[in-house]
Parts: C-alpha cells; sequence; structure tokens
C-alpha cells in the first residue's frame, strides 16, 4: 500500500474518532449555555450573577448560592445562577475595576469596596443601602498554631518571640495581611503602648514572615498543607476552617482581644444598570440578613449580627474583646493611607527589613 | 597463529578499556543520572496519578465529571488551546515565509520580536492585555461601550495564549524553511503556477512536519499555560476557569481528589504530547534519511 493511501486511511479514521467526540462536546455545551432552548414552555426567564468575593468566603458563597437559587427560582419561576470568583480582596476591587462584571461585590475591607467608587462603578452612599452600613456578618483574626502549641504562642505579645516563624498574606492585596498587621498594631498601642513600640513588634514580626502570600487561602495553603510557619494570623473562619481541615494536625489560639473584622458588601450599579439585573443583585444581598442567611454565615464560622442566631452558635465564637479600625485610626481611609499606601508604613517597614537583611 | 591472534584481541579490548573509565565510575554515573530523573521527574508524575486514584476509578471519574466547574474547565481547555494554536499556524508560517524568502531593512529586528514572548513572564504578558483592553486600559471604556468583552472572557484567554504561544511554529518553521531553500517554489513560479498554487503544491508539502512539530508544541504550551492566564481570567468558577486554574482552585478548597484528578489529566494530554513528538522525530529523521538516499542515487 502507497504512503499516500496509508495517510488517506489514518485522515479517515482519526475524523471517525474526533467527529462524535465534538459533537458530543458541543451538545453539551449547547445544553449548558442555552438551557431555554430545551425548557422554553416552563422557565419564562434566565438571570445570572456573578459575586466577586475574597478568598476566605468559598464554602461560605457556595451554600449561600444552592439556598438562595432554589428559593429564587419557587417564588419567581426565573432561572438563576450564580457564578463565585475568589482571590485576595484588593486584587479582586482592582479587578472589578478593570472590568471584571461583578453584579455585586462582597470584598473583606470598606477601602476594597470604595475604590469601586471612586471609579464610579458604585454609587456614593453604598454603605446605607443594606443594614449595619452594608456589613451582613463580622469576625476577627486569630492563632492557628501546630499540635500541643510547640511554641506557647497564646496572644500577640508571644509573636514576638525569636525563632517563631509567622504566616499571613501581604497587606498590600489581602485583607486577611491588612487586618493582621492592624491587629498587631492595635495590641500595642491600644494597651498604653508608643506607636514607636507598635512599630517595632509590628517590624519584628514581619522579619520572621518566610513567605507573604498574595491572598488569605495562599497563606492557608502554605501553613497547612505546606507545613511552612510556627503560626498562622487567619481570620477566624478560615482558622477554624483550616484546624477541621487538619486531622488534629493544627490548633486554634484565641488571643484576649483582637480587630474586628467588618467585611461588606454592595451591589455594582454600573454593571447591574448595563445588565439590568438590580432586582435579583438586591433580593440576593438582602438574603444575607434574613434569619436563614445568617444561619448559614454562622455555619461557616462567620459571626452573624442575629443575636438569636449568635447565641444559637456561640459555641463557636469565643469570647473575644474586639476593637475596630476606628480604634487605630479615626476612619479607614486614613488608616489605608498611614499603613499600606503606596511608601506608607507597611512600605517602609518592609525596606528596613530588606536593608538590615542584607547588611547582615 | 593461536597465541598471536589471541594477542591482537586482548590488546584492542586494552585499548578499549583504557579509552573508557573504570566500571565504578560508569555504574555511579548512570545511577546518579537515574536517581536525579526518578526523583526530579518520574516519581512526581507517578505522585499525581497515584493522588488522582487512591480513591479507585470510580471516585476518579467521579471528580472528573461529576462538578460541572472541572468539567467546563476541562472543555474550556480544550477550547482555548486549538484556536490559539490556530491563529499561531496562520502567523508562524507567514511570518516564517517573510523571513526566510524575502530579504527587508528590519528582518533581523523582526525575527527578534518574535522570540519576545519566550522573553517576557507569562504574568507581565497578561498585565500587558489588561493594560490595553481592561476598563482602566486604553481600549476598555470603547470595547464595553460596544459590548466587546475581551479581559475576563473567552477571546482574552485565546489571545494571552496565543501570545505566550507564538514564537513555538515560526521558531520551528524558519530555519525548515531556510534548509529547504526556495529553488523548488522559484522552479513552480517560472513553470507559471500562481502565489496560492506555489504555496499548497510546494512549500507546504516540504514544511508539513515541521509544522506539525510546532504545532505540537504550541498546542502543549497553550493548554498548560498558567501564568498569563491567571492575570485575565477573572477567576470566574465554570466560567472563566481554565484546567491549570481549576488545578489550583480545587487545591485551595481542600479538594485534594479532585485537584489531582485535574491534574493528572494534564498531565496524560502532556505524555501524549511526548509520544507524538518522538514518533515525528522518528518520522522526520526517517524521511530526512529517504530524501537524502534519493538525493545521492
Amino acid at each position: 500500500m502507497s504512503r499516500r493511501s496509508l495517510q488517506n486511511i489514518a485522515i479517515v479514521l482519526l475524523i471517525a474518532v474526533v467527529w462524535p467526540v465534538a459533537r458530543q462536546i458541543q451538545q453539551r455545551f449547547a445544553n449548558e449555555s442555552a438551557p431555554e432552548a430545551v425548557e422554553s414552555r416552563t422557565v419564562v426567564r434566565e438571570v445570572a450573577l456573578l459575586n466577586v468575593s475574597y478568598d476566605p468566603t468559598r464554602e461560605l458563597w457556595q451554600a449561600v448560592n444552592a439556598k438562595f437559587v432554589t428559593k429564587y427560582e419557587s417564588e419567581t419561576g426565573v432561572k438563576l445562577t450564580i457564578k463565585q470568583s475568589h482571590a485576595a480582596s484588593g486584587s479582586q476591587a482592582r479587578a472589578i475595576a478593570d472590568g471584571l462584571e461583578a453584579d455585586v461585590a462582597t470584598l473583606s475591607l470598606w477601602p476594597d469596596l470604595d475604590l469601586l467608587r471612586k471609579k464610579a462603578l458604585i454609587k456614593a452612599g453604598w454603605e446605607d443601602e443594606f443594614p449595619n452600613g452594608s456589613v451582613p456578618y463580622f469576625s476577627t483574626v486569630v492563632f492557628v498554631v501546630r499540635k500541643g502549641n510547640p511554641k506557647g504562642i497564646h496572644d500577640w505579645a508571644d509573636l514576638g518571640k525569636p525563632d517563631t516563624s509567622i504566616i499571613t498574606p501581604s497587606p498590600k492585596t489581602s485583607g486577611n495581611g491588612r487586618l493582621a498587621l492592624l491587629g498587631a498594631w492595635g495590641s500595642v498601642v491600644l494597651q498604653g503602648g508608643s506607636e514607636e513600640n507598635a512599630r517595632e513588634f509590628v517590624t519584628r514580626i514581619y522579619r520572621n514572615v518566610p513567605v507573604l502570600d498574595t491572598g488569605a487561602r495562599g497563606a492557608t495553603v502554605t501553613f497547612s498543607q505546606k507545613g511552612i510557619g510556627d503560626v498562622h494570623l487567619a481570620v477566624e473562619s478560615e482558622a477554624r476552617l483550616e484546624v477541621r481541615e487538619s486531622n488534629g494536625e493544627l490548633e486554634l489560639v484565641y488571643p484576649t482581644k483582637s480587630i474586628r473584622h467588618d467585611p461588606p458588601v454592595a451591589i455594582v450599579d454600573a454593571v447591574v444598570e448595563r445588565r439590568g439585573t438590580q432586582d435579583v443583585a438586591k433580593s440576593y444581598l438582602d438574603y444575607l440578613y434574613t434569619p436563614e442567611g445568617q444561619v448559614v454565615i454562622a455555619e461557616h464560622d462567620f459571626r452573624p449580627l442575629d443575636a438569636e442566631v449568635l447565641t444559637k452558635f456561640a459555641d463557636r465564637f469565643p469570647k473575644v474583646e474586639l476593637f475596630t479600625v476606628e480604634d487605630i485610626g479615626p476612619n479607614w481611609d486614613a488608616v489605608q493611607k498611614k499603613f499600606f499606601a503606596e511608601g506608607a508604613l507597611f512600605d517602609s517597614i518592609y525596606q528596613e527589613i530588606h536593608r538590615s537583611d542584607s547588611a547582615k | 597463529m593461536m597465541p598471536q591472534k589471541s594477542t591482537v584481541a586482548s590488546s584492542t579490548a586494552r585499548h578499549a578499556a583504557s579509552r573508557e573509565d573504570p566500571v565504578w565510575v560508569r555504574v555511579l554515573l548512570i545511577g546518579l543520572a537515574f536517581l536525579v530523573i526518578g526523583v526530579l521527574i518520574v516519581i512526581p508524575v507517578a505522585n499525581v496519578f497515584y493522588q488522582a486514584f487512591r480513591g479507585g476509578a470510580g471516585v476518579y471519574w467521579k471528580n472528573l465529571v461529576s462538578d460541572p466547574d472541572t468539567r467546563h474547565s476541562i472543555f474550556l481547555t480544550l477550547t482555548v488551546a486549538p484556536v490559539a494554536v490556530a491563529l499561531n499556524v496562520v502567523f508562524g508560517v507567514a511570518a516564517a515565509w517573510l523571513i526566510t524568502r524575502f530579504k527587508f531593512p528590519g528582518r533581523t529586528f523582526l525575527t527578534t520580536l518574535l522570540d519576545l514572548p519566550f522573553a517576557i513572564s507569562p504574568v507581565v504578558a497578561g498585565l500587558m492585555f489588561m493594560l490595553m483592553f481592561g476598563l482602566q486600559g486604553y481600549m476598555g471604556p470603547w470595547l464595553r461601550d460596544h459590548g466587546i468583552k475581551i479581559v475576563f472572557a473567552y477571546p482574552g484567554l485565546v489571545l494571552v495564549t496565543a501570545f505566550v504561544t507564538m514564537p513555538f511554529i515560526a521558531r520551528e518553521l524558519i530555519p525548515v524553511m531556510d534548509a529547504i531553500g526556495s529553488d523548488e517554489e522559484i522552479a513552480a513560479v517560472s513553470l507559471g503556477a500562481n502565489g496560492w498554487q506555489t504555496f499548497w503544491r510546494i512549500t507546504i508539502p516540504n514544511i508539513k512536519w515541521g509544522l506539525l512539530y510546532g504545532v505540537i508544541l504550541c498546542n502543549a504550551r497553550a493548554m498548560g499555560e498558567f501564568g498569563a492566564v491567571h492575570v485575565v481570567s477573572g477567576h470566574i468558577s465554570g466560567q472563566t476557569d481554565t484546567m491549570p486554574l481549576r488545578v489550583e482552585k480545587l487545591f485551595q478548597e481542600y479538594n485534594n481528589p479532585g485537584s489531582f484528578a485535574v491534574a493528572s489529566v494534564l498531565t496524560a494530554l502532556a505524555i501524549v504530547t511526548l509520544f507524538l513528538k518522538i514518533w515525528l522525530e522518528h518520522k522526520t529523521s526517517h524521511e530526512l534519511a529517504e530524501a537524502r538516499d534519493v538525493g545521492v542515487t
């Protein structure tokens, strides 16, 4: 047989194999992207929402979405799909500003959402759109240590011990990272320490951070799965999840005082107006404040606002004296500027660490 | 006679022995090579499959197909990579043609530019597209007003993937086309063939194996691309997460079996690529030898 005819046979065979597979894929895709074509008689309309959120809320939103979608579809008859995107809070704010079409932004810190207001994507006064300053739940920063707490870490001051390796994400991108720094700062200045003492303490901490991950989940993986570091400064929900998944290898440590984490939510007006999703976005975020929504929140280790739900889940949330960002600086804008802006406190601390490291 | 012969034989053996290293050195070096390859390549690759199949084939299959987001990521990679490769085939052939068949000022500069995507970090490549097409970039507002989505959507994924893998095909074709030379094409033109005829009947048959080789390498890199895609994807589960991104996400969500299942598919694709590459190398060397024989006789 000549080579040419062999080639022709090979091509025919290839087509015979590839064609059905391609058709299968195409059909599956058609079904996924356009279900109304199949069920046009039963479903009136379909809507899709994109929720752009921060790192530790992946599991929370999966649960909330499942519940809310069922509820919404049964009440309105509209088919709803909610997509999620997760990364460090600061990076996500930047992505939305770059054009990521989020219908709702549920970020970790106030300045990240307010950046979207500055970019004219969210209307001024977004804090008043939902109850409690558009903050549907709260949390705090706690410590995760290795089994048996070999380094004896019980409170913030213990983080300054020599040879204590600390894992926390980068304050430049991550909400968790910024809160950890502010928590350490507050633990000094709110107990009578001077700003100089606080700066020295924070410098000591960051000198002992071997890896600065960009996001909270990355830091969790570094600490729990890669086994780097002696203590992980994590948001409470992230810490509890990490300890649960560790099969007894990790332990939680609650400091006596810590910083209050108030993650805000907002409708991204510029996007919902163009996509016509205002109403569904509004009821989606409203759902977080219902008793049902608050229970899902508590089940995922975020502290609910609802006093009844909080009491019901009290064993999950040990009492910690919480101070706020406002206790450290007059407001978030000032704190952001003083600590995290380009060339501000964190940058100068980091440069100092690098200088002294290279001088050694 | 006999003794003499044996001295000759033993002296050749001595010569051979003096040219070779002692046995223990050879064993040590070969052993070391196997050890390094084993530790750095074989064990990690085998571990991917071990982790993926830990719960049995049934669990493995379920991890791959039961999660719609994972299913979508496989589908997305299998649609992004071929489109990026197709773009690069057109571009690569055109660029190689231009560079090997024409002399013009700036030709060397163009050849250098072709390598730029190799030199630029994929993350930077992603950011470049973000600065071009992002809402805060040069074209972002215009694109939004006209309802065109590039970054955080399928076109963006294809664009960055095509950018990062751009040099593969052109780089593969330029030496091939240089070696073949333009004699056959000139002969075709002198016999009255037009441009397309020359291209389809002379150029393409001449470069087909080199082209296929480039396509295979390009496709392997396109499917595995992480950095640039990471920047422009927006990480929307079930929408813009390609397989490498999905692997990371599942790993971060404590779903190790799922993560390794997807990783094993990527690894399997890489192994298939490797075999295709070996087959093709064998095939082309065979063909080249044949062509040489024909030339000699």
